[in-house]
């Protein structure tokens, strides 16, 4: 029996281990936790030593924040991913009071919208700037004579920290962009109802988990020491 | 996870919410608040996350087993902060990398890559 056959013959997608489709929801839930969990520690890793070293060099990376990275780009970036926190959620719950397929694909794709907005934003506006300006250590770092050259050494680990902590992010954003095109092509075969819609909630979790890691990121790197000088 | 299904309200509520939040955070960054900015910066930061947790994550619905699940995962990553903190920032670390002894070769690390475009 192929796999759509068996979708039929059984619309709510129990899998015959679970007593109930509530406890098998539960439990998609509660294995997504676990792995993000294991996303918690592995972005409190970095953000450990990012607040190590941000106190070794204290100056140097409010220095790195006030005069390499743009605020307007950061703010930008956060309100982008909250909208597609917030049609992430709408899609979830287009499938859950069964509403049409469209409906659910409308709000997946506005989302990866916002993904790829993001994205080209981190890209084109900041990384490529940076990499312009001579800001990318190890790579491309010219650190002319009109910055302090007292600072330097901090400054570098600190665009160190900023390419690491926002490349890995990036990378979640295209994990989460990969995974947001599995999920229009499931709801374009109408893979979803009102009873099934697992796969869109933990992919949810998931997308919502790192728009919280950006919510840190934004203030941390783009904000601290504030702007007022 | 739960049969409860978040009224479309709430998720709207929630999102203003969230960009009031991060208008907040970007104003308060252009006033003195002397060592008090990142602070409250951060304390929004928490705040955010909480709303998007509880209400588009549906921990505010979920079961009592998940929340434990995320609890402890809180938990074990306040240890793994406070403890690292408690132990760098208690010792006068200098940075001087003549003292690092054969660590001095992860200074040298990032030149490395300028072998890259050999390869």
């Amino acid at each position: 029996m192929s796999e759509a056959a068996t979708h039929e013959a059984n619309p709510t997608g129990l899998a015959h281990q679970f007593e109930d489709i509530e406890q098998q929801r539960e439990a998609s839930s509660l294995g997504m936790w676990a792995f993000l969990v294991t996303e918690i520690m592995f972005f409190g890793g970095l953000f450990a030593s990012y607040t190590i070293y941000r106190a070794l060099h204290y100056s140097a990376f409010e220095w790195g924040s006030r005069n390499i990275l743009e605020v307007k780009w950061g703010a930008t970036n956060t309100a982008i991913l909250i909208c597609s926190s917030l049609t992430m959620a709408m899609a979830i719950r287009s499938a859950q009071v069964g509403k049409k397929k469209a409906t659910t694909i409308i709000y997946l794709l506005v989302t990866m919208l916002f993904g790829a907005a993001f994205l080209f934003i981190k890209l084109y506006f900041e990384w490529r700037q940076d990499w312009i300006d001579g800001f990318v250590p190890g790579l491309h770092w010219v650190f002319t004579s009109a910055h302090p050259s007292t600072v330097e050494p901090g400054v570098q680990m600190f665009m160190c920290f900023y390419f690491f902590m926002t490349g890995l992010h990036a990378l979640h954003m295209v994990v989460g962009l990969g995974l947001l095109t599995v999920l229009v092509i499931m709801a374009a075969r109408g893979r979803f109802t009102s009873q099934y819609w697992a796969p869109l909630e933990i992919s949810g979790l998931y997308w919502h988990f790192v728009d919280i890691v950006w919510i840190f990121l934004f203030p941390l790197l783009y904000l601290i020491g504030g702007r007022y000088h | 996870m739960s049969e409860h299904i978040v009224p479309v309200k709430t998720y709207v509520a929630v999102w203003i919410t969230l960009m009031i939040f991060t208008g907040l955070t970007t104003g308060v960054a252009y006033i003195d608040l002397k060592e008090w900015n990142t602070v409250v910066a951060l304390l929004i930061a928490v705040i955010k996350m909480s709303l998007v947790v509880l209400f588009f994550m549906h921990i505010k619905y979920a079961s009592g087993l998940t929340r434990v699940l995320i609890i402890g995962g809180f938990f074990w990553l306040g240890i793994m902060l406070t403890f690292t903190l408690a132990d760098e920032l208690s010792r006068h670390w200098e940075i001087n990398p003549a003292a690092w002894g054969p660590g001095i070769i992860f200074l040298h690390l990032p030149h490395l890559l300028n072998f890259l475009p050999l390869l």
